[in-house]
């Protein structure tokens, strides 16, 4: 997806390369950290548990969008997958969570291989309903997969005890593992950003051709982003099933695949912290519209619509452009 | 469960012929995203709100104003071609300069909000619309029978396809069209106005998503939701069919419905996937699609 | 409240006697009467906050949704709460019919919000999710809405009461009293997930005992739109019965689609396993006449429900309650019943009272929740009247057998639930 270039983002070229992270975003990163460190004592923990695991879904999601340029509308496929895997894992063969949701995230590498390497073969629209194609046969294999439980979903998901030790039944406790988690996969998304790789992904997603012509192996790049972005994909929706002990057929739903399309929007694709805030939003107007039936979808294409004709840049773009300095 | 071998002809038959029936519908939402695709380059995902926003005003017309099946026809798709021709004028013309998955995200947006109106609004038990009168009873016809409602939404739907196709491809207009889409300014330096054209055009696709959505109503239960499946189903007959021709997304329509139709005597819980499955292959295999051109 | 004060008091007391140190007892006797002193004044609260879970903007959400919300208010007026000094709130929320949604809106009630019972929940998966939650954080489930034989069965929980019907029920009473009546060949069609699977396996168990045969089933994707195809086979098979397992909008589009193909002028009948009033009412007279089903309540029964029905309508936007709504209501006012009984809110004490005092009211007679939690009372066979035969709106049903407590529901020795003994 050829998005509007940042002129920004070269200024974080440039000083990036010096010592590791600017230090705007080190602040950023230390203030989110204090925040959800605070948060559990002050919020409901499930509740911020899975502002987390969205939040982690969202970022997966944008290294694939907004850094790779490439609109992927099945992504469910690896985040529900995934959750499926890690329950089953927990609850059918008694494996310590982090074993789970190991096997959940592998899970989620795999699929990602085999549909990114196919659905790279095309592009734009194309490549769109190829991984939307992919996503339908997952969800109907999930409907019809004995061991899914259908519209049950696998219920009563253990939440064990991490490395056989420490028991993560109470919520606090398992929250500071999720936190761990996710805050892990956002450094890696930075520095994947951040690396040499992530700068011929932008170019890719700038000027195709010319990264051709200067002898880049294109699909190559291509698949390694899909993958990575399907691998941490996976890895928020095993967390989620243990979160919620729960995995069900809305994980791998098609409006699955939309939300975390509109979180990425909402926040801004293409920018480190914006995913972050697209689904910070999301997840908690979902909560406090629950009470209102029908309106939460019709706030959601609200946002939608607002968002794709005044706000492209997403909340965090905007911000950014304030700031003038690339977030 | 039947046997997969030993399916009686007959039976064979009358599930080809309801499948060619389903077909229609898709046939016929498939031409109007092929139209909007085709030639304005707009991804509209607002379809399947379009064809239930049909189903639902041909209902309001006859519960609030007496209005029944006929005048519907006629009335519904010029309302719901209006309102559509709303959204064009003042939202998706402002992304033509863009990526066109921006306006996917926008139609996508919109679609949402229509559908959740209507939700808040009617619920979802759905609403009764009876068949019209001079439609009721069936045809034997030996394998089956076959109720004249469904005959005539085949024929409705076959004609409406051919006579949409004959505009585009055969006539004058359906030629400005056509340059107007490949090149907008030399058409413009022409004297024809292509920002209506377009618009206009758009209306129209609109009208013949509203079109099958009265032709649905009394057969299918008319509720908020009757859109949302339906649309994704209906990308991949256009997809498949080719994304740029007419005659492509209007018979893949058709052939979906039959292969649909075979599914559900084999293996029915499948009928829902088969498609995504095809479209995935043909992706693959012949990315413009079966009767596309590569762009 | 002053009583229980007073039995705490004699508990403690007691408690304390064994105990060797008599300054232990003092000043245990002094708190308990500064308690007892502190609980006089008139009405000393016991304050309990119901939860109505269920589709407020789905499938279900015509024969559950605002309704059962209306219902259990009216439960806690009968109940004349505040003269009890019982101060009850009353929640809601929309689960979707999804349930990861109804399982974190169960558990964040339960753990943030103080509620301590949750009713309704329509939508077998919802309710298995939150029969799990429920059971966990040990608070009180009353199951109005959903089917599955499964929450009395293996799912059994010693905090949860399956009120209003289930699968089982469904399954003997329409199955059974249409083999009866010569429809003895039947041929199924099925929604493909969990419920329609677990009422077609019910359904065909009864067909075969009583004698009939089952020719065929065709599972149709969940949800769907046109059946025609599967209607096709149906007819094809020349069953003389063709069996809905399906509900909701499933049902009410296959017998529109049945009545235009002219299945039923064919000579085979439609059973409805699964159908509400609400359905019948979207249905219209003309489509749905004929259908025989099975339901726990209807307002037109006698005079103490049409009286309810009447008051439920009025504050309902004129719409008559289904058996779901109804359940609420009872469900809501038998625990009510039970906490002013107990003493306390404790859910292991509720409970026990609620298995041990038979259940009276307006809307389902006398009844009683036994063991495995189910609560059993009369079901009805009903069959559609034709148009010509009803006199108005919601006049809809003709009673054609009552199917009494004893049989409607499954023995409590066959549901496999280990808290049967």
């Amino acid at each position: 997806m050829a998005a509007e270039v940042e002129p920004l983002e070269r200024q974080v070229a440039a000083t990036a390369g010096a010592g590791g992270m600017p230090r705007h975003h080190q602040l950023i990163f230390a203030g989110l950290l204090a925040f959800a460190l605070v948060a559990p004592f002050v919020l409901y923990p499930v509740f911020v548990m899975k502002v987390l695991c969205f939040v982690l879904f969202a970022c997966a999601f944008n290294l694939l969008l907004g850094f790779g340029g490439l609109l992927s509308f099945g992504h469910a496929a690896y985040f529900g997958s995934a959750s499926y895997v890690a329950a089953h894992a927990a609850k059918v063969w008694g494996l310590t969570p982090e074993l789970a949701i190991l096997c959940g995230t592998a899970t989620a590498a795999g699929l990602g291989f085999v549909f990114g390497g196919l659905a790279i073969r095309r592009a734009g629209i194309y490549f769109a309903m190829v991984t939307l194609a992919f996503a339908q046969m997952v969800y109907f294999f999930s409907l019809q997969a004995p061991f899914t439980g259908g519209e049950d979903g696998i219920q009563s998901v253990p939440r064990g005890a991490l490395l056989g030790l420490f028991s993560l039944e109470s919520d606090r406790t398992l929250y500071f593992f999720v936190l761990a988690i996710v805050f892990g996969g956002l450094l890696l998304i930075y520095r994947i950003i951040h690396s040499p790789f992530g700068q011929v992904m932008k170019a890719i997603r700038d000027n195709e051709p010319r990264a051709v012509s200067l002898g880049y192996r294109v699909q190559r790049y291509k698949l390694a982003v899909f993958v990575l972005s399907a691998t941490l994909a996976g890895l928020a929706g095993s967390t989620k099933a243990l979160v919620f002990q729960l995995a069900s057929l809305t994980d791998v739903h098609w409006s699955m695949s939309g939300e975390v399309v509109l979180m990425t929007l909402l926040g801004g694709m293409g920018t480190v912290f914006g995913p972050i805030v697209g689904a910070a939003t999301i997840v908690t107007m979902q909560n406090y519209l629950a009470g209102f039936g029908a309106w939460v979808t019709v706030t959601q294409g609200v946002i939608f619509v607002v968002g794709v004709l005044l706000f492209r840049e997403g909340i965090v773009g905007v911000l950014s452009r304030w700031l003038k300095k690339p977030l | 469960m039947f046997e997969l071998l030993g399916i009686p002809p007959q039976a064979l038959f009358g599930q080809l012929l309801l499948g060619l029936i389903n077909g229609s519908f898709y046939a016929l939402l498939s031409l109007g995203l092929a139209v909007i695709f085709g030639l304005l380059n707009i991804i509209n995902f607002t379809h399947g709100a379009q064809y239930m926003m049909g189903a639902f005003v041909a209902w309001m017309l006859l519960d609030y104003l007496g209005i029944g099946y006929w005048w519907a026809l006629v009335l519904v798709p010029v309302i719901v071609g209006l309102t559509g021709i709303v959204l064009e004028r003042l939202m998706i013309s402002r992304l033509y300069h863009l990526d066109h998955l921006y306006g996917l995200l926008l139609t996508f947006g919109l679609a949402l909000i229509i559908q959740g109106l209507f939700r808040n609004q009617y619920g979802i038990s759905g609403e009764a619309y009876s068949i019209p009168s001079q439609l009721v009873g069936v045809q034997n016809l030996g394998f089956m029978f076959l109720p004249n409602y469904r005959l005539w939404v085949i024929v409705a739907s076959v004609v409406v396809c051919l006579g949409t196709w004959f505009v585009i491809e055969k006539t004058r207009l359906g030629a400005y069209l056509r340059a107007a889409t490949e090149n907008p300014t030399l058409v413009g330096a022409f004297g024809i106005n292509v920002p209506r054209l377009v618009t206009l055009t758009y209306g129209f696709g609109v009208g013949l998503a509203a079109l099958a959505g009265v032709l649905a109503a009394p057969i299918y239960s008319v509720n908020p939701n009757m859109g949302a499946d339906l649309i994704i189903v209906v990308f991949a007959v256009v997809v498949i069919g080719g994304m740029g021709s007419i005659l492509g997304a209007v018979l893949t329509g058709f052939g979906l419905g039959l292969i649909e139709g075979l599914t559900k005597v084999f293996y029915p819980e499948g009928s829902a996937v088969v498609i995504f499955v095809i479209m995935a292959i043909v992706l693959l295999v012949k990315p413009a699609g079966l009767f596309g051109r590569t762009a | 409240m002053l009583i229980s004060a007073f039995n705490q008091t004699n508990l403690a007391l007691r408690a304390a006697q064994g105990r060797k140190q008599k300054m232990q007892k003092g000043k245990l006797l002094l708190v308990s009467i500064a308690a007892m002193l502190v609980a006089t004044p008139a009405f000393a609260q016991t304050s309990v906050k119901i939860g109505v879970l269920n589709d407020r903007s789905g499938t279900y959400s015509d024969l559950a949704g605002e309704g059962s919300v209306v219902a259990a208010r009216m439960a806690v007026e009968d109940f004349k709460a505040a003269e009890k000094g019982i101060d009850v709130t009353i929640v809601s929320a929309d689960h979707q019919n999804k349930p990861d949604v109804a399982s974190n809106l169960a558990r964040q009630w339960y753990d943030a919000e103080g509620v301590d019972v949750i009713a309704d929940v329509p939508t077998s998966s919802t309710a298995l999710a939150v029969n799990d939650i429920t059971r966990e954080k040990n608070k009180i489930f009353l199951v109005s809405g959903a089917a599955a034989s499964d929450l009395t069965g293996k799912a059994c929980s010693p905090n949860t009461v399956h009120w209003t019907y289930d699968t089982w029920a469904l399954a003997h009473g329409t199955g059974q009293a249409m083999v009866e009546t010569g429809g003895d060949s039947w041929f199924f069609l099925t929604a493909d997930y969990a419920f329609g699977h677990a009422l077609e396996r019910d359904t065909s168990e009864v067909v075969e005992a009583s004698g009939g045969k089952v020719l065929g089933a065709v599972r149709h994707p969940f949800p769907g739109q046109d059946f025609s195809s599967f209607l096709l086979q149906a007819q094809a098979s020349g069953a003389k019965v063709i069996g809905l397992a399906n509900a909701g909008a499933d049902t009410t589009n296959a017998i529109k689609q049945a009545s235009e193909f002219g299945i039923t002028q064919g000579g085979q009948s439609l059973a409805g396993l699964l159908i509400f009033l609400t359905d019948v009412h979207a249905l219209g007279l003309q489509t749905a006449q004929g259908l025989v089903l099975t339901e726990a309540f209807y307002w037109d029964l006698n005079d103490e429900t049409r009286a309810w029905s009447k008051r439920f309508a009025e504050a309902h936007n004129g719409n008559m309650p289904t058996m779901v709504q109804a359940g609420v209501y009872s469900s809501v006012l038998h625990y009510l019943k039970a906490v002013e009984a107990a003493g306390s809110k404790d859910s292991a004490a509720v409970m026990a009272k609620m298995k041990e005092m038979p259940s009276e009211d307006a809307l389902f007679g006398q009844g009683q929740v036994r063991q495995d939690g189910r609560h059993v009372h009369d079901m009805y066979l009903f069959q559609v009247k034709s148009p010509d035969e009803s006199k108005g709106a919601w006049d809809y049903y003709k009673v054609v057998a009552t199917i009494p407590a004893e049989r409607a529901f499954r023995p409590l020795d066959q549901g496999g639930c280990p808290l049967v003994k």
